[in-house]
């Protein structure tokens, strides 16, 4: 072992052992370097589709052995022209448990946990885990949450600057087609996914008078099969976009409403792109994203040269184009600022507390599981947590953080409009009114 | 359905039937199999090119299973070729997937009809010598070629193709071709049929903003002497006439009409990029010309003659708020006219044919077709031969790069990438490629960088300590991370090339893992 390691990090040994003039500011470079990023670097990998299944194979041979992954998906057979860590023998089985096994079989050494759930189903403390954290993801819902999760962590000096030791790294990619975009998020320095939501507009949906009354395009007719017609037709059965019989029913109808309108261009490949929203996705896209994720992981982990400041796009549609735009924090964001500051009187109960955030403007978060300090103080869900929690629910708060005057709370609930509810995970900074004085007052007393 | 097109589903929505056809038609040989190599191929096998052929002479050693995942222990020793074939034949059993156990270097020098049998060539880690004999025989053979290259945090990628042609540049964003401002007589006729102050309400808010458009514009030429709103005055006002015509404010209509109001003003006539298609020499056509240009000397006559100006229209129009009816009536109107249209240009097409004494009929009325519907988004990319590159350089554009901001550390790899192979040539290693000190190699490749910096005409031109300094810490390594990098963008453009679909780039391709600020360079 001891004589195949060096040798087998020939290529990488040349970053992580040499001085460099163009480097990070906490590179030391040495043998040491490589042999901690071996064996301390924890990497989480979020999404083991596209971009997921190249992460796991670059980090491996990027010097990371120990690399967890999360996905709650299975395979499918659309995934295999770039999910290479896939066989046709594979559909049907958990992605995180197969990208992990390829990976291990080929990459010795390397050690990969897979867990093959929904990333809200890890308590926040299994994503404190983690040194960095790496997405491959296709959903901004699970960016917002993961973001939220990673930024949970920070806490700030009393002078607003972050708190080293909390700040917790992201490397995010995302890819459609021939681009995508590679980011590095340092929460409380660079801009977090929150401060910048603005670059990911929500999706355009069709007015439903046009679905129904002035129909024109081929995207129209599915949709108006898809949203009005399935219910109209099959009372109280909701649509499965993964049932095929479901899929050629829509397909069929919108068939017939193209033909009545004299619309053309219908077809059962198009309807599942709209009603599945399927978005184009090709290995190379992939390959070059993730590539550039990877790097910056170990960048980051090993300071070995500069980091990626802070949003690289690609595009190569018609040649090749890739900017690094540098864009700021926004000061305000209730993600990675602080935390919202609430004010309470110390005898205010947790039931309470948890109806205050609904009603709080800002949160207007419904439905609300709090933790302190990794401590569940009352949880939603499952039953057994519910039922344990329960109790807390008639306790002053100030008892429950241990009468601290002033302390940070995590909580998770779900925030958005009735028609698009979304879980998040909010900090927030309870102070206690009245409790600085007497603490002061204690204190002074005892000296 | 059928298996392969549910496992190609995601790229047929990219590149379609067509493309996924003229991948699984070519044969790609990759030359040299280590990571960037090996994961240029990857890409291609998943996305299911037709056959792959990979040619290395070297032995898996230990130090290769920390860099290229298509090995594993097994490997080592055993052909690197062999084994990289294999494990690239496990993610897709459609591609055909053979190996030749030879040195690229020998291959070149010995042999090098060989090349002649493959669509595309993809040579990777090879020496500038060897890159400029495989250009000129590629070249010669009409094969496709691209380089690629890692070399620790940086790299490139270079097409080398005489010339490449596409009609299907499928651009994310293209004014689209509605002729607001100058109607053909049938699309004046329809938009006479509207009356703008109609006091139904709901046929108020269904007409389609093509037609609200077209009458204000010509209401507004009329009152203007015949000339369009210009100054951004005018345009505000004419913007502000649009808004004046709402009855409600819910009017979607009008406000897609406000939106898309800078159609109106759009110059008629063609652009400048495809009035230098047309201009170019390939126009006169000889016997060997290709249906490309073939069509595009139709298009020429085309715009001259029944055109007025124009490029064939392409036929199709956004979805605006309107009644289905007068929608699918306007839909129609386009759609005759681009019909028309492609009829005259095919018409000339034949008679080029024919003219040429070839088969009138070769070129297929499908073929012909999407020309026309593509008319305005032709692109001809040319690249130099790379010894041209190097010996019949652009001064005046390296001096620009060196010293512009944004491109100089680019242009200092370029610069340093042709070093390195110039002092492996000297001194049989790269620089910094054994361990300890690397005073001597610094200084010696900063001597070879200001040899090649001198022959590009750039003397007294330098690049920074920092710079090449990296460079010898580099020490010819192959990371993973850049490797699949640069080999991601090297199978995309194959992709591209192959299909002929999309734009390659056009230069070359500077890979830049510092701070990512990679730079394509024209020289």
């Amino acid at each position: 072992m001891a004589d195949t390691a060096p040798s087998r990090s020939r290529d990488l040994d040349k970053l992580l052992l040499r001085a460099g003039n163009l480097v990070g500011p906490t590179f030391e470079p040495g043998t040491e370097l490589r042999d901690d990023l071996q064996e301390y670097a924890r990497i989480l990998v979020v999404g083991a589709g596209g971009l997921g299944c190249e992460l796991l194979k670059d980090l491996a041979l990027s010097g990371f052995k120990n690399l967890e992954v999360i996905d709650m998906d299975r395979i499918e057979v659309s995934n295999l022209n770039r999910q290479f860590l896939f066989r046709m023998e594979d559909v049907g089985k958990p992605k995180a448990e197969v990208a992990a096994k390829r990976v291990m079989e080929r990459v010795s050494g390397v050690n990969i946990v897979p867990h093959f759930c929904r990333i809200e189903d890890k308590d926040i403390s299994f994503y404190n885990d983690f040194n960095i954290i790496v997405l491959g993801l296709d959903s901004i819902e699970a960016r917002s949450y993961i973001n939220a999760v990673a930024c949970s962590f920070l806490e700030y000096e009393t002078d607003d600057k972050p708190r080293e030791e909390t700040i917790k790294p992201m490397v995010d990619g995302g890819t459609e087609g021939f681009k995508g975009h590679a980011r590095v998020i340092i929460p409380g320095v660079t801009p977090c996914f929150e401060c910048t939501i603005w670059l990911f507009p929500p999706q355009v949906k069709f007015p439903l008078c046009t679905l129904a009354e002035t129909p024109r395009t081929a995207a129209h007719c599915i949709e108006y099969a898809h949203l009005i017609k399935w219910d109209e037709v099959h009372s109280g059965k909701s649509f499965d976009p993964d049932d095929p019989e479901h899929m050629q029913w829509v397909y069929s109808e919108a068939v017939k409403r193209a033909e009545l309108f004299g619309i053309p261009g219908v077809t059962y490949s198009l309807t599942q792109g709209v009603v599945k929203n399927i978005i184009p996705a090709i290995a190379s896209t992939n390959a070059i994203i993730s590539a550039a994720c990877a790097l910056e992981t170990l960048k980051i982990a090993s300071g070995c040269s500069k980091t990626l400041s802070n949003y690289l796009t690609y595009n190569g549609v018609a040649g090749l184009h890739i900017k690094v735009t540098e864009f700021v924090k926004d000061k305000d964001c209730l993600v990675c600022g602080p935390g919202v500051l609430i004010e309470l009187d110390t005898s205010v109960t947790l039931e309470k507390f948890i109806n205050l955030l609904e009603e709080h403007p800002k949160l207007q978060l419904a439905k609300a599981s709090v933790t302190y300090r990794g401590k569940n103080l009352y949880m939603q869900a499952p039953p057994v947590l519910e039922e344990m929690t329960r109790s807390n629910l008639s306790l002053p708060l100030y008892d429950l953080m241990d009468k601290v005057a002033k302390d940070i709370l995590h909580v998770t609930g779900v925030t958005g409009q009735s028609d698009k509810k979304t879980s998040c995970l909010r900090k927030l900074r309870v102070v206690f009114r009245g409790v600085d004085g007497v603490t002061d007052m204690d204190m002074a007393g005892g000296a | 359905m059928a298996e392969p097109k549910t496992k190609y589903d995601r790229q047929l929505r990219i590149w379609g039937e067509q493309g996924q056809s003229a991948l699984e038609k070519a044969s790609v040989c990759l030359l040299n199999c280590g990571p960037t190599g090996s994961e240029t191929l990857k890409n291609l096998v998943l996305g299911g090119i037709g056959s792959i052929t990979v040619i290395d002479g070297s032995k898996v050693e230990v130090g290769d299973l920390g860099n290229n995942f298509m090995l594993d222990e097994s490997c080592v020793g055993e052909s690197k070729a062999k084994s990289v074939c294999a494990f690239l034949q496990e993610l897709n059993d459609a591609v055909k997937a053979k190996f030749i156990e030879e040195y690229p270097e020998a291959l070149i020098e010995m042999n090098p009809p060989f090349f002649s049998q493959f669509t595309l060539v993809v040579a990777t880690q090879l020496g500038e010598e060897k890159m400029i004999k495989l250009d000129r025989i590629c070249r010669e053979a009409n094969v496709m070629l691209i380089f690629a290259r890692s070399y620790g945090l940086t790299g490139f990628v270079r097409i080398s193709v005489k010339e490449h042609t596409v009609v299907e540049s499928k651009p994310d964003h293209f004014l689209d071709d509605l002729r607001l401002n100058n109607p053909w007589p049938e699309l004046r006729k329809f938009a006479e049929t509207f009356d703008l102050n109609v006091p139904d309400p709901v046929a108020h808010k269904h007409t389609p903003y093509v037609v609200i458009l077209i009458k204000m514009s010509e209401e507004w030429t009329n009152s203007h002497g015949g000339s369009l709103p210009s100054t951004r005055e005018e345009k505000r006002e004419f913007k502000e006439l649009l808004k004046s015509k709402m009855v409600a404010i819910d009017e979607d209509n009008y406000k897609e009409a406000i939106e898309a109001s800078f159609k109106v003003f759009a110059p008629p006539g063609i652009s400048s990029d495809l009035q230098q298609i047309i201009n170019d020499s390939s126009v006169e056509l000889s016997s060997t010309s290709s249906d490309f240009w073939v069509m595009v000397a139709a298009l020429k006559e085309f715009i001259a003659t029944e055109g007025g100006g124009e490029a064939p229209l392409e036929g199709s129009i956004p979805d605006m708020t309107s009644s289905t009816e007068r929608y699918v009536n306007l839909q129609k109107i386009y759609q005759a006219k681009a019909e028309a249209d492609c009829l005259a240009i095919e018409q000339r097409v034949r008679n080029n044919l024919k003219k040429l004494g070839r088969e009138p009929e070769s070129i297929s009325k499908a073929t012909i077709k999407s020309f026309c519907r593509n008319a305005r988004k032709l692109k001809v990319c040319r690249y130099r031969l790379l010894e041209d590159e190097f010996s019949n350089p652009s001064v005046p554009d390296i001096q620009k790069y060196l010293t512009d901001e944004d491109y100089s550390v680019a242009m200092g790899f370029y610069i340093l990438l042709r070093a390195v192979d110039r002092f492996a040539a000297n001194y049989n290693n790269y620089p910094g490629e054994f361990d300890g000190p690397m005073d001597e190699d610094i200084s010696r490749l900063k001597t070879t960088a200001v040899s090649v910096l001198n022959d590009l005409g750039c003397n007294g031109s330098t690049l920074t300590e920092d710079l090449i300094n990296e460079m010898c810490r580099f020490g010819a390594a192959e990371l993973h991370a850049v490797a699949a990098f640069i080999g991601g963008v090297a199978s995309q453009e194959v992709i591209k090339l192959i299909t002929k679909q999309f734009v390659p780039m056009c230069g070359t391709f500077i890979f830049n893992g510092i701070d990512h600020k990679s730079q394509l360079l024209t020289l």
